[in-house]
């Protein structure tokens, strides 16, 4: 079997190929089963010292890493930002390279500003992941909704997802894009023109103005949280409007010609852009999303560390 | 293209699978429990697979089956270069109390049985563990031995044994590559 090496960092979808978004997926799959075991844990990253460092709240990511980490055995450090020098006005590069001073091997950064992540994996010699950096990308969370899908479906090639919502704000779109236009999908987006980025169209996909056609048209519906904490300027006239128009509600799905899948990257505003019943229906996949993104985290960790591309093969009987 | 002639041909692979069957119910009957099969990925997967109907029949109890994706185990993530390829794991719930045996196509180093065991241990406690190999090639790098060998070769350190089964591969045999050739 080829080997596909990943380079130091993750930082986004965008720069990588369709075979290393699917070397990611297919290593994935054995790590679903390590969460399965009795004692959950592989020795794959014993020694390794991973520092999850989060600039912004975040509760299900940050868990999914660290239990990715210490299901792999590494030695896990969380930095937060309130309590720690960056809330007294340290750079992020310095609490880098300090952290990097006492021998580090992974950060696992989280940074509301875009780039954050490409600019630490620069400046310093450990592997850098990104977990979301402002409006850029979020890539270990499209890899999940990714591996959700490819086991929903048995494939992704060739799918109809549509992302409906905030798209403006959502990095989870942006890396949703990416990596289901590499791997084949057709990918549409919905929301309120004032929510869409206005380069959307460039990034080939298709716009839907109402939620109904893009029902109509979709075998998943990848819905986003409506980021009410960076919406600075009046995006949409009120909260209950927003349902009545672009809410995935049973009443709209009920009138799709097949099942379509449900996803939700979370935290949910039930009522807001996706209704309880929806998200607690038969064809939600919101729970395997959840369960799929320690394993996919995994596969990230472990390739990453493994993954130096200096190092030569060695095949062998060993 | 190997210029050797195989070690063992298909002929001479089915014949030595037999006997390493009846060596493994000689050594697991007295033990007289449960007895679990556990193939190594990847050719020892494929090996177990042959054994399996030759051991079965002669058990007083069902033969259960394994298979081991020891990767997650090595001792060498840093030096086997880029993306390494990860083998899944499928064990019985219950290990404790069973005889095991562990089946391999090669036995080298003798790493690679040192991460079954550890994997072994992290899903519980058989009674006996034992270990069947198509070849062994000499060369341990640890205090490991086999229980029942199908074939002992003397090699040197740059040469390669290759088992071929026909599942994968496409032809039964065991040949001996030079290093140069491989």
């Amino acid at each position: 079997m080829s080997r596909i090496a990943l380079g130091k960092d993750l930082v986004g979808l965008e720069q990588l190929s369709r075979e290393q978004i699917t070397a990611i997926l297919d290593t994935a799959e054995p790590f679903k089963e390590v969460s399965e075991r009795p004692i959950k844990k592989v020795p794959a990253l014993r020694g390794k010292t991973i520092v999850n460092l989060f600039f912004e709240p975040s509760t299900r990511t940050r868990i999914s890493f660290e239990f990715a980490e210490k299901r792999l055995s590494a030695d896990t450090v969380n930095v937060a930002s309130s309590g720690s020098s960056v809330s007294k006005g340290e750079t992020l590069v310095d609490t880098a390279r300090n952290l990097e001073a006492m021998r580090i091997d992974m950060v696992v950064i989280r940074h509301g500003s875009s780039g954050a992540a490409q600019f630490l994996g620069d400046r310093i010699r450990s592997n850098v992941i990104n977990a979301g950096d402002g409006k850029h990308e979020h890539p270990t969370q499209a890899l999940l909704d990714l591996l959700t899908l490819r086991d929903r479906f048995g494939r992704i090639e060739g799918l109809k997802v549509c992302i409906v919502g905030d798209v403006l704000h959502s990095r989870v779109a942006r890396s949703n894009i990416w990596g289901l236009t590499r791997l084949g999908a057709e990918v549409g987006v919905c929301g309120p023109l004032t929510l869409l980025p206005r380069e959307v169209a460039e990034l080939g996909v298709t716009v839907f103005r109402r939620v109904e056609e893009a029902i109509e048209w979709a075998d998943a519906l990848n819905i986003l949280r409506l980021q009410l904490e960076r919406m600075t300027a009046g995006f949409i006239p009120s909260l209950r409007e927003y349902n009545r128009v672009f809410g995935v509600t049973s009443a709209r799905l009920a009138q799709a010609p097949k099942e379509i899948v449900i996803m939700h990257p979370g935290p949910m505003n039930r009522g807001v852009e996706i209704d309880s019943d929806v998200a607690d229906g038969p064809h939600s996949v919101i729970l395997p999303q959840v369960t799929n993104g320690v394993a996919v985290r995994m596969a990230v960790l472990y390739l990453l560390a493994g993954g130096s591309p200096d190092w030569a093969t060695s095949g062998g009987d060993a | 293209m190997t210029t050797t002639s195989p070690l063992l041909d298909a002929m001479a692979m089915r014949r030595v699978l037999a006997r390493m069957a009846s060596e493994i119910v000689e050594r697991v009957a007295a033990d007289g429990g449960p007895v679990v099969l556990v193939g190594i990925q990847t050719r020892g997967v494929q090996l177990a697979d042959r054994l399996a109907p030759l051991v079965a029949p002669q058990l007083a109890a069902p033969l259960q089956r394994g298979v081991l994706g020891i990767t997650l185990y090595r001792d060498d993530l840093s030096t086997i270069g880029p993306s390494p390829v990860v083998h899944e794991t499928r064990l019985p719930p219950r290990l404790d109390g069973t005889t095991v045996v562990i089946v391999d196509d090669v036995l080298f180093t003798g790493r690679t049985v040192r991460a079954a065991l550890d994997e072994m241990a992290d899903f519980g406690r058989p009674r006996r563990i034992l270990l069947a190999v198509l070849v062994d090639r000499g060369g341990r790098e640890l205090p490991i031995a086999a229980d029942v060998v199908g074939l002992t070769v003397t090699t040197r350190q740059d040469e390669r044994i290759m088992v071929r089964v026909s599942e994968v591969d496409g032809s039964d045999e065991v040949v001996l590559v030079p290093r140069s050739e491989s």
